[in-house]
């Protein structure tokens, strides 16, 4: 019981292994998946009460742990909702597609309930080398090769991120002696003035901020975004964020309030996210890039979060991710159903989308708002309390120059927005919205919306299960 | 809580909040553009005639807070939903709730595309704006003030004009921007005060003069975009330009007036000891929003652009009137608040009519019109009147006190009474563009467009205008009723502000009790 999340994504897992072998239809394969991620959905939703350890300790399922599975199949069970119908991957190795998916599903829920050096290390693995290969997978399109390009980077990054924080975990071994996180804790506490142990904790976040896209480890995510299928897009940027967030919070745990020069390094990579982020994004034609940018600023603001190191800052950061989930996913929804044969949309693309499709495109502009942080949406009340905790902690610049992105990133949102409401349409023909795809996209803008005006059932249900880790 | 009184058990303001949300809400499921509009019409009525119950159980004896609502929102950072009403935000309350209708009166036959999401941005307005008026808790007040933004700006930016783009997005960024400091200084008096947002209990403490400084400028930026006050009013023209009449309509008669408010309930409690020091940097800015807004609309040709730079410089009074810091003056600027709101809407409504039938704004073609459009003409000429202050209408009564506030400054420092001297050409001004353009449209000149095509105003038009003009006149002739409302709390303010700031700026006997 403990275990049935993952177990059910081994099934689906198994299940789409042997489908591949023969010729399936991609309609039945698809509508197999969704199933399978449905059911997944549902198994999480079980065992979110359920609590325990397994595999001599190295594994926890807590209400912390479960949360986090429920977001990630819920978004995972999105995703693959929306991206059936005319999808960007490559009609003869759908089933392998799907496999991949749902092998790096498995290691992110892994992921989350890992508190031992070597059991995140295999996690974070899994997920990341099924994702590896699900880039390239691609329909190539436009038939120039970006696939193939940003899986090849992807990789290359990707294995590079995972050497340094190897490195890292070598030394907080080395310095404790043991791989489980609690015990770390313990013993890594009379060591914060070490460089060592500064070195080797900053060292082992690195993996973490790569999956995060976090400044100084943001740099593949504008051309894997863009080389990426549509819906790969969606996936990698938004499930491994939440995957990333809970296990830097497992992590940054381990730090005691008073290891200031760790507090400083990650200040300094919230605000150089954040900047990066948004100024880089302002130039963007490829919506893809520009929302890959902005993943990167929206990064930088989650740390803010971590940065209070209490249990309500570390439940807003869950909560802003959280959001940024449904956030990303709604605007991704648009983005699937606008590209036409699986192309990558530009934001010449939006022109008048209006009049084409009222539904999709009021989903885009909330989901857009909200990602610029105005109210009433999610993005909004996540940054606000974001801010309210860095600055009851007394980081009064970090709070100033964070609000003034907000101010910087509205812009790119808007011009979208614009686009998309205030032109008229290049083409006059309606856009058709199939049943599903409504359903969603209602159902997303509704979540941003609650969320937004009633955030404190989250909000306690999540430090409830913060308090569990500290 | 003791400056809470709870004298209501029906929460009429959450009735009066939601009602126009709940009215949007209706209309998503309405396809028919006729009954779209007649709901939206319901709505609004409805919520103007809910909105006069304020005025039967308001106690105007006393300053605190009255038909208090209290209710947790988010626990966790102890933020409320608070609301209630004093009588600096009952009369711009009010204003609001008598606005709405005429905007989508005014919007009958104007607006022809995506009826239904129009009606409904209009709609989402209204509970906007009444929210940002009645909010107690400041995270709900800047919730509601920036919320507010992404319906305006869907207004101007696809009902608008063909300049649309740039003025919404000049609109959106240039608030947006300006609120962003506002927003931080939320977040320090939250840590200072025990972690509240409560509004009331904001006040009237003693900060450190430095944060003073810091937090008003803050506030400063938030709400000198939003009044505008020059330098900042250059997204001011360019939306009032583009957008449909009823966005126009609201941009004057209500947004401007948020900038203002926010001085009144927040920069002045808050803040008392930064505002006397900076006090006369903001009154000089006033004297110079008030000329340069009178020269530059004395150089247009566009109608809308005229109304627009003499908002600037009517806003320019209002500030004037509030940060003179006396009686007198800070009753006139909220009368003259709620003056401008009446008859700059009015004045918007009569443009957007000739706009409607020659779809020009240009004044060269709207030359000559007095002979075929008399009972316009009328209309015109009486909000003309009543925009530059002519005695007898309501802009008089309002201009006069803040003026007079304004010599009672210069007496009560012993000083050369040189501020209001310098804001007297400003009325000149007033007069001199506004009858300018009277002139134009009823006589014009040799020169005159044919006009004989045009149709005079129809009855709904009439409808809307003549209330309008109903309160030109009373609140010209009578205004003590309005005066009531607001004395009381005006009051109270300059006394806390005496004894806070233990210097006699203010309450020296009023001329108009």
């Amino acid at each position: 019981m403990l275990f049935l999340p993952e177990l059910t994504l081994l099934g689906a897992g198994l299940v789409l292994f042997f489908l591949s072998l023969g010729q399936p239809s991609s309609s039945r394969v698809k509508t197999v998946a969704t199933t399978l991620a449905a059911i997944t959905l549902i198994a999480s939703l079980l065992c979110l009460k359920s609590e325990g350890t397994l595999f001599y300790s190295a594994y926890k399922v807590d209400l912390y742990s479960q949360i986090f599975k429920v977001l990630i199949a819920l978004g995972t069970c999105v995703i693959l909702i929306f991206s059936a119908g005319d999808s960007g991957v490559k009609q003869k190795t759908q089933s392998e597609y799907y496999l991949f998916l749902f092998m790096s599903v498995l290691g992110l829920m892994m992921l989350v309930s890992s508190v031992e050096l070597l059991a995140i290390f295999i996690s974070l693995e899994l997920s990341s080398f099924a994702v590896y290969i699900m880039v390239p997978m691609r329909k190539d399109a436009q038939n120039n090769g970006t696939h193939i390009e940003a899986g090849i980077k992807y990789l290359l990054f990707g294995v590079m991120a995972t050497g340094l924080m190897l490195f890292g975990m070598s030394y907080i071994y080395g310095l404790t002696g043991t791989t489980q996180l609690p015990l770390i804790a313990e013993r890594l506490a009379p060591l914060y003035t070490q460089p060592a142990a500064i070195i080797a904790i900053a060292l082992t976040l690195a993996g973490f901020f790569y999956k995060l896209a976090l400044f100084p480890l943001h740099f593949w995510v504008p051309d894997v975004y863009e080389g990426a299928s549509n819906e790969t897009t969606a996936f990698i940027a938004a499930i491994p964020k939440l995957a990333a967030v809970a296990i830097l919070i497992r992590v940054v745990n381990l730090i005691s309030v008073d290891g200031q020069v760790i507090v400083n390094l990650l200040m300094v990579c919230a605000l150089a996210s954040m900047f990066y982020g948004n100024l880089s994004a302002l130039v963007q034609k490829d919506v893809k890039r520009l929302l890959g940018f902005s993943g990167i600023s929206h990064a930088g603001f989650v740390l803010v979060g971590l940065l209070t190191f209490d249990s309500i800052g570390f439940a807003t950061a869950i909560y802003y991710i959280t959001g940024y989930l449904f956030m990303n996913l709604a605007c991704f929804l648009v983005i699937c159903r606008v590209s036409e044969n699986g192309k990558n949309v530009v934001i010449e693309d939006f022109t008048g989308l209006y009049n084409r499709a009222p539904l999709l495109s009021l989903t885009l502009v909330i989901g857009l708002f909200g990602l610029g942080g105005i109210p009433p949406f999610v993005g909004f009340t996540g940054k606000f309390m974001l801010l309210l905790g860095a600055f009851n902690k007394g980081y009064y610049i970090l709070v100033i120059l964070a609000a003034f992105n907000t101010a910087i990133a509205i812009y790119y949102y808007l011009s979208i927005v614009r686009l998309t409401f205030c032109t008229d349409p290049l083409t006059k023909d309606k856009m058709t919205t199939s049943l599903p795809t409504r359903g969603l996209a209602i159902f997303l803008m509704v979540v941003i919306v609650v969320m937004g005006i009633f955030p404190s059932t989250f909000i306690s249900m999540a430090s409830q299960s913060v308090k569990l880790l500290m | 809580m003791d400056q809470l009184l709870i004298n209501s058990g029906f929460p009429i303001l959450s009735v009066l909040i939601f009602l126009p949300l709940i009215g949007a809400i209706v209309l998503l499921f309405i396809k028919s553009e006729s009954l779209c509009r007649n709901i939206a019409l319901a709505t609004t009525s409805v919520v103007g005639l809910l909105s006069i119950r304020l005025l039967f159980g308001f106690d105007t004896t006393t300053a605190k807070f009255q038909f208090v609502e209290h209710k947790s929102w988010i626990e966790a950072f102890n933020i409320n939903y608070t609301l209630g009403v004093d009588g600096i935000s009952i009369l711009l309350i009010l204003l609001t709730t008598f606005i709405m209708p005429f905007c989508v009166l005014a919007s009958w036959s104007y607006i022809k595309t995506r009826v239904q999401a129009f009606m409904i941005c209009l709609l989402i307005m209204e509970t906007a704006m009444l929210g940002v008026f009645v909010a107690l808790d400041f995270v709900l007040f800047y919730v509601l003030w920036e919320a507010m933004l992404i319906p305006m700006y869907m207004l101007i930016g696809i009902w608008g004009g063909p300049r649309k783009i740039y003025a919404s997005i000049k609109f959106f960024l240039y608030t947006l921007a300006g609120s962003i400091l506002l927003l931080v200084g939320i977040i320090w008096l939250y840590t200072v005060n025990d972690h509240s947002f409560f509004i009331p209990d904001m006040m009237w403490k003693d900060y450190a003069l430095s944060s003073q400084v810091y937090l008003f400028i803050a506030f400063f930026l938030a709400f000198a975009i939003k009044v505008p006050m020059f330098p900042f009013h250059t997204w001011l023209p360019a939306a009032h330009v583009e957008a449909p009449t009823a966005g126009s309509v609201i941009l004057a008669s209500v947004l401007l007036k948020m900038g203002t408010y926010g001085f009144l309930r927040f920069a002045l409690p808050i803040t008392p000891e930064a505002t006397v020091l900076l006090m006369p940097y903001v009154l000089w800015l006033s004297i110079a929003g008030i000329i340069y807004g009178g020269f530059t609309a004395l150089a247009q040709s566009d109608m809308k652009k005229l109304i627009a730079y003499s908002s600037v410089g009517h806003m320019g009074f209002v500030t004037l009137g509030i940060f003179v810091l006396n009686i007198d003056g800070v009753k006139g600027a909220i009368l003259q608040m709620i003056n401008h709101g009446i008859t700059t809407g009015a004045l918007f409504l009569c443009v957007g009519m000739i706009y409607e039938r020659t779809h020009s704004r240009e004044l060269r073609s709207a030359t000559g019109i007095g002979k075929y459009m008399p009972i316009y003409i009328t209309f015109l000429a009486f909000f003309s009147l009543s925009s530059f202050g002519f005695p007898g209408t309501n802009s008089f009564v309002g201009e006069f006190m803040i003026l007079a506030g304004a010599f009672e400054f210069s007496t009560s420092q012993n000083n050369f009474p040189y501020l209001a001297l310098a804001a007297i050409p400003g009325a000149v001004l007033a007069a001199a563009y506004m009858l300018r353009m009277l002139q134009k449209i009823i006589w014009g000149g040799t020169d005159n467009p044919d006009q004989s095509w045009l149709s005079d105003i129809n009855t709904r038009e009439i409808v809307t205008l003549a209330p309008f003009l109903f309160f030109v006149f009373w609140i010209g002739l009578g205004p003590q009723p309005f005066l009531d409302l607001i004395h009381t709390s005006v009051y109270e303010l300059l006394q806390h502000f005496d004894i806070h700031h233990g210097q006699a700026v203010a309450a020296a006997g009023s001329i108009l009790h």
